[in-house]
């Protein structure tokens, strides 16, 4: 068994015991929902609900129902989609490269983290499916013999690879997170009392019965996934960076963007994980898995991710002058001072300023600091975005067709739905699936949790560990 | 054929995998470990071999990373050669950069999946599977070890149920299975 220093903070509060865990997580799932879930899902479903009102006349009428014109044909669209996809790095990140790097303190947020990635994904696959216009011909993005001629996709262009990059994606992490359930499936199935419920959970948890072969194969599984799913996190905002990167327009045709897309998607997805994380550990009743410590390493995530971000928005400010292309010294110029010079400094403020204040170490184990800080980030991410997209189109070569961008309200009905959506998914995973990951979490508690870690080792090395 | 089965329940991983140490050095044979979670440095007490999966998983990955080279070198350069800003497109080496993304994705995709496709399969964990844990407690905070008879024969079952109550258990069970 792993031994640590007694000087670490434990990661599991108080006086638990294995069985105090399976009920600290399972309470919640078998008790009746608390009122403000059924206040909150309400909403969220309603604005949900709006969103796919909005999509639907969208598809009816099609995308000129958008703000876009001729200079900006590529707005919001977009923009949500990287934000979403962004937003939704920071699960597989926790649970894959942490795994790697062997960090327990994962174990109590990798599960909701994942989940918050999967949602979030599914939110960003919706926007170029809906831009397509006309989704029941979705399927041709893929590579498919067809009737129109021997024609296929092409795999020259970085738009088929997010193509294959976020689906691949979508799906290895859907894989990853539900073999991580499966074991805590089977802890709820046992418990069931009600039959509807044991039925549900015996169907989701196939069956497992926790045999000694099965947690070995479970183990390398967890292993080799987390190893496959580490370079494709890094893959697939890098690919979606090379959506604008590869092109030739002034302020897209930059070879940073990809180690500055991913640094930025982490940097979102772990404030969106703070986010959540900080309202869902009060309201199920976790502050003894998920405390100050959690919250003070992911802040520590943030403050570095945002530092990287911070220094790719100079370092590609710099270059657009070092260059002596004026193309792209307009571009940044226009970006800082013309018309949308407020969307820049919000940019700015939230993503580079901001996260530098966790340096200090209040600051940083503050919760109420850091949940106003994460929900700042958020903003500054979606604007980073919108100043990459909008005012890098908005004054091309030709200043007779220069333009400005304003959104309609079904730009605006689509991407809030999207949100409410969002929330309706994670709230009902909230309410119907363990929120810890119970096996990984009892796996840790002898060797991190407070009762243990500081206890006299009665297991028979007294004698040699008795310093420990 | 019918059998008889012992089901040892601990409360204590640690204490579980010391009575495994113990049994196995008198020559008892135990045949299953079911716990909540993967106790480390079981599977060599009890002979259990390291799981293949993680070579097959190399080799689905490796038929995907050819999948997509084969698939894409037919569909570019074969098939349908297309113009892109005039970039050579009758031979895929020269061209091979633009196709390292989606290679590099087919072979995640198809490692992965293939990888957990065939955990389902071996483990026979599938949707509509009925548990088979002996005790419902075994997915929550609970232990158990199973020893067959059958597969014991050296032993009386006196025996293996007096050596069993000295290494710590908190209950013990048998059952008749066919």
């Amino acid at each position: 068994m792993h031994k640590e220093a007694a000087i670490r903070e434990p990661l599991i509060l108080g006086h638990k015991t294995y069985h105090d865990i399976t009920e600290d997580v399972c309470r919640p799932i078998e008790d009746k929902a608390p009122k403000m879930w059924y206040i909150l899902f309400g909403i969220a479903l309603i604005i949900g609900l709006y969103g796919v009102g909005c999509i639907l006349y969208l598809l009816g009428t099609g995308v000129g129902v958008w703000g876009l014109n001729k200079t900006i044909g590529w707005a919001w669209d977009i923009t949500n989609f990287v934000w979403w996809v962004g937003i939704g790095h920071a699960g597989t990140l926790i649970s894959a490269v942490l795994l790697l790097f062997r960090q327990k303190w994962r174990m109590a947020i990798n599960r909701s983290a994942e989940a918050m990635t999967i949602f979030a994904v599914f939110m960003a696959g919706l926007f170029p499916l809906i831009h397509m216009g006309r989704l029941w011909l979705g399927y041709w993005v893929l590579p498919l013999p067809n009737q129109f001629g021997s024609l296929w996709v092409n795999f020259n262009s970085p738009l088929l690879w997010d193509v294959f990059a976020i689906s691949t994606y979508l799906s290895v992490s859907l894989v990853f997170w539900y073999i991580g359930l499966i074991p805590d499936f089977a802890t709820i199935r046992d418990r069931a009392k009600k039959p509807i419920s044991k039925k549900m959970y015996s169907i989701l948890s196939f069956g497992w019965s926790g045999r000694a072969k099965h947690w070995n194969r479970f183990e390398l599984v967890s292993l080799v996934l987390a190893g496959l799913a580490t370079p494709l996190v890094f893959s697939v905002h890098s690919i979606v960076s090379f959506d604008f990167a590869t092109s030739v327009i002034p302020g897209w045709h930059t070879t940073i963007f990809p180690p500055y897309f991913v640094a930025g998607a982490v940097f979102s997805g772990f404030a969106m994980v703070q986010t959540l994380m900080l309202v869902m550990r009060k309201a199920m009743g976790l502050e003894a898995y998920i405390h100050t410590r959690h919250v003070e390493y992911m802040n520590i995530v943030i403050m570095v991710t945002g530092s990287i971000v911070g220094t790719a928005y100079i370092t590609e400010l710099f270059i657009s002058w070092y260059s002596g292309v004026e193309y792209e010294a307009y571009a940044f110029f226009n970006r800082a001072t013309g018309p949308y010079w407020w969307a820049y400094w919000a940019m700015m403020t939230c993503n580079v300023v901001s996260p530098q204040l966790m340096w200090f170490r209040p600051l940083r184990r503050s919760l109420l600091f850091t949940f106003i800080i994460s929900i700042v980030v958020n903003i500054g991410m979606w604007f980073e975005r919108y100043v990459i997209i909008v005012t890098s189109l908005h004054r091309d070569y030709l200043p007779s067709s220069w333009s400005m961008h304003y959104p309609s309200h079904i730009d605006l009905g689509v991407y809030v739905g999207t949100i409410g959506l969002f929330f309706v998914f994670f709230l009902l995973f909230a309410r119907y699936f363990p929120v810890l990951a119970l096996n990984e979490v009892k796996t840790i508690l002898k060797s991190s949790g407070e009762s243990y870690k500081n206890a006299p080792d009665t297991h028979g090395h007294a004698d040699s560990h008795s310093t420990h | 054929m019918s059998d008889k089965v012992i089901y040892a329940m601990y409360d204590d991983d640690e204490v579980l995998k010391d009575g495994a140490k113990k049994l196995v050095s008198k020559g008892v044979k135990i045949a299953e470990v079911f716990s909540p979670f993967p106790i480390h440095g079981i599977d060599p007490i009890i002979g259990i071999k390291n799981t293949r999966l993680g070579i097959m998983a190399f080799i689905y990955g490796l038929t995907g990373l050819l999948l997509a080279t084969v698939g894409m070198r037919f569909f570019m350069v074969t098939d349908w050669p297309m113009n892109i800003g005039g970039k050579p497109n009758f031979s895929y080496l020269d061209n091979i950069l633009a196709f390292i993304p989606i290679t590099f994705e087919f072979t995640v995709l198809c490692a992965a999946h293939g990888m957990a496709i065939t955990y389902m399969l071996r483990n026979k964990t599938l949707p509509g599977m009925p548990a088979q844990n002996p005790d419902p407690r075994t997915t929550d905070d609970k232990f158990v070890m199973e020893i067959r008879l059958s597969e014991n024969a050296n032993f009386s079952e006196s025996d293996l149920q007096t050596w069993l109550k000295e290494t710590g258990i908190i209950e013990l069970d048998q059952k008749e299975i066919n």
